[in-house]
């Protein structure tokens, strides 16, 4: 099986401020990564640095996409080649409708990649298409981007764009966070649909319930800027039972 | 900003030639100088009646009384009136025969516009085909508005022709002496364009100097003078997107519309003057007064894309004069590298049940000044007078400002008066959004900007909102920092 991503030894920079510190990360076709670890302990951090926000300064260690160093690219061509971010805080575009962001999106991507321009009508039948796939609203397709969204409906239409982008790596950033658990449902059931045996998928979270749903391959603890714990999904139920706390205790053993 | 006449004439020589613009030496120019002999000439060399040149002459004495305004939120040197040339015959654009020997920067940026190979042509004055030539396609509009009694020519034409309806209408919403450039006008003005719109008359088509331009020749001092009828309809575009050079620094335009009862004028503007290098040198001064009178449920729409001119002082007005008079202003103005604009309107409540909207979108980049500056004036006899303002300023870097100067007079007491202003910068957040999702920066920036400003693109006439959007992309090029 060939490895999508692997991340060795990466030291990030925000700002002047260390925050990670040393992370060792491989990912295969196929599989799904939780990383779970308590807030402020660098899970949006990783997310940024591995989309390429600028200002996130890699410090020492590697990013490799596909066995390429992605560390120089761009967002948008790390993008092109297949990695996506559901974010946090997906943020509002106002005037700019939910469905011509995401058509300028595919259609820089195939300007990007030499393919040709999506037609109008290929473009509508893949809206309808992948807009069920998260009971997304019919109206919240033509509203502006995010603006005026509901928590959940924001989260629902990151993995709508996620669906029409179809991603080799998708990175879900606390996605379950300040959802119901019929939006949560509806959203894992979203995400296990487009899981396949070509891409993979890193969970970042909070809580282990959202891992009920999505259930991982790996479950990996995020410290403090590295990754302190790895194991299989009870590793979650572990950490749900007996919280965070217990990391600090050992760190400072 | 510190560039004297003499260099910005060296440079404009330079870019002149470079245009393929003729600056044709001898042929049919007044010398240099501004005085009450140069006026006469202007007027004989039209062959205008006497009440015109009368016209004028009063309008200089009345500019030699005042002295240039202060107040806007602009620094420029003063222009030398007594070293420009106030008359010439229409320039003639040098022919070239294909576009390679355009200047490529300028074509690609036609390019980018989405403008046909064939308006390409015609812009940069390159021979055309005759076959779909742009002059018949306007001959044949002309038979179809003829037709209609729509009166649509150069404003030396009109003077001509039509003279009963220049003399009851020119003037009478911007008089000679509203101020210092209206007077300058006044007193000079070369051409410009004329519309009578019949009384009941539907205009079928957007009306546009685009096609008249060319064969007349704008100047630097225009002139426009539109009159929709009573219950009349008209939409009249002005300017274009194209990249607009001009060896002329000062441009100093009067527009009055008049809307007679129960008439509607849209009026929709693309200014695109030359703005100067990015360093800030050279550009198109562009001083301009334009205001529009309502009658009795007439309603005047004043919609603009400002991107060009090294400076812009420019604010489009409405008297509502009739009771349930509409006045409606919609305005992007973007200015980036060294541009100033101090731009808005004013609307004037005269009239009981007067309306007025004013969207104004300010895009401010690089270390320009983008200065809103708007008055609401509700008179003592504008019984529940209605205004809503919307002033918003989007800023693209650190260096570069937004101001917002909203006046407001209100002498009736039933009268509401609603403003909002917000001011927000570009953010790394939406940018990075966007590029998360394969938008590159260049492109993301302009969605974004276009997102802003949809409510005012909105307004344009559809094939005008197109470009208009592409004009913004192209005008914030390189713009975030
Ligand atoms: N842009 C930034 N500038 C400075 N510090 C930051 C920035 N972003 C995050 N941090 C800091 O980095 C640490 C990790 O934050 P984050 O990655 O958001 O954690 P998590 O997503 O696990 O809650 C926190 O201490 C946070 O304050
Ligand atoms: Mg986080």
């Amino acid at each position: 099986m060939d490895t999508v991503l692997k991340i060795e030894n990466l030291h990030c920079q925000v700002q002047g401020q260390q925050i990670l510190k040393g992370l060792n990360l491989e990912i295969k076709r196929g599989e799904v990564h939780a990383i779970m670890g308590p807030n402020g302990s660098g899970k949006s951090t990783l997310s940024s640095v591995l989309a390429g926000k600028e200002d996130y300064e890699i410090t020492a260690g590697q990013i490799l996409y596909q066995n390429e160093d992605i560390g120089e690219l761009s967002p948008e061509e790390r993008s092109w080649k297949g990695m996506f971010l559901a974010f946090q805080y997906p943020v509002e575009i106002p005037g700019v409708s939910n469905i011509n962001f995401l058509r300028t999106a595919l259609n820089e991507r195939n300007k990007a990649l030499g393919r040709d321009q999506i037609s109008a009508k290929d473009f509508l039948r893949l809206v309808s298409e992948k807009s069920s796939l998260v009971g997304l609203d019919n109206k919240l397709k033509n509203r502006s981007v995010n603006e005026g969204f509901s928590g959940g409906e924001k989260k629902r239409n990151e993995i709508f764009q996620m669906a029409m982008l179809e991603p080799t790596l998708s990175i879900l950033d606390e996605t379950d966070s300040g959802l119901d658990i019929d939006a949560l449902k509806i959203v894992s059931n979203g995400v296990n649909t487009l899981k396949s045996e070509d891409n993979a998928t890193i969970v970042i979270t909070h809580y282990q319930r959202l891992l009920d749903y999505i259930v991982p391959d790996f479950v990996h603890v995020l410290y403090d800027g590295k990754i302190v714990k790895s194991g299989d999904k009870s590793l979650a139920l572990d950490l749900e039972e007996r919280g965070y706390d217990w990391l600090k205790l050992e760190k400072a053993l | 900003m510190s560039y004297t006449e003499k260099e910005l004439k060296k440079e404009l020589e330079g870019k002149s030639y470079e245009f393929g613009f003729v600056t044709d030496i001898e042929a049919e120019k007044a010398p240099v100088g501004l005085n009450e002999e140069i006026i006469r000439l202007i007027s004989s060399k039209k062959n205008e009646p006497d009440w015109l040149l009368e016209y004028r002459l009063n309008a200089f004495r009345i500019w030699n009384e005042m002295s240039s305004p202060d107040w806007a939120h602009v620094k420029y040197q003063e222009p030398d009136f007594q070293n420009i040339c106030y008359y010439s015959a229409p320039k003639q654009k040098k022919q070239l025969e294909s576009l390679d020997q355009v200047d490529p920067e300028l074509l690609r940026t036609m390019e980018k516009l989405g403008i046909s190979m064939e308006e390409q042509k015609r812009l940069t004055g390159v021979a055309v085909d005759f076959v779909m030539d742009s002059v018949s396609v306007a001959t044949s509009f002309k038979d179809k508005l003829a037709d209609l009694g729509i009166i649509f020519c150069s404003f030396s034409e009109a003077v001509q022709n039509h003279p009963e309806l220049v003399k009851k209408y020119m003037g009478s919403v911007i008089p000679a002496s509203d101020n210092y450039y209206a007077a300058l006008n006044s007193a000079v003005f070369t051409d410009g364009s004329f519309c009578y719109i019949p009384k009941g008359v539907r205009c079928p088509m957007e009306l546009s100097t685009y096609f008249r331009i060319n064969e007349a020749g704008t100047g630097q001092f225009e002139r426009t003078l539109v009159i929709a009828d009573e219950s009349s309809y008209v939409s009249y575009l002005e300017g274009c997107t194209a990249p607009q050079r001009d060896e002329n620094q000062l441009h100093a335009a009067v527009v009055e519309l008049i809307a007679l009862d129960q008439a509607e004028i849209k009026y929709s503007t693309v200014q695109n003057w030359y703005p100067g290098d990015e360093n800030g040198k050279g550009g198109v001064f562009n001083f301009v007064t334009k205001r529009g009178l309502c009658g009795y449920r007439s309603k005047i729409s004043w919609t603009q894309v400002e991107t060009g001119s090294a400076v812009t002082w420019k604010y489009p007005s409405c008297i509502l004069k009739g009771d349930y008079a509409v006045g409606e202003f919609y305005s992007v103005a973007l200015t980036n590298n060294y541009q100033q604009a101090d731009t808005g309107t004013k609307m004037i409540h005269v009239g009981r049940n007067t309306k007025s909207t004013i969207i104004s979108k300010g895009i401010s980049a690089g270390f320009s000044q983008n200065s809103y500056r708007g008055l609401v004036k509700i008179g003592k006899g504008a019984k529940n007078a209605r205004n809503f303002s919307q002033c918003d300023s989007l800023l693209m870097t650190d260096r570069c400002g937004a101001h917002t100067f909203p006046y407001i007079e209100c002498e009736n007491p039933s009268a509401m008066v609603e403003h909002e202003a917000t001011t927000s910068k570009i953010g790394e957040d939406q940018l990075f959004y966007c590029m998360q999702r394969g938008i590159p920066e260049e492109k993301a920036i302009s969605l974004i900007v276009n997102g802003y400003a949809k409510e005012v693109l909105n307004k344009l006439p559809m094939e005008f909102a197109v470009e208009a959007q592409k004009l913004l992309e192209i005008s914030l090029e390189g713009s975030v920092g």
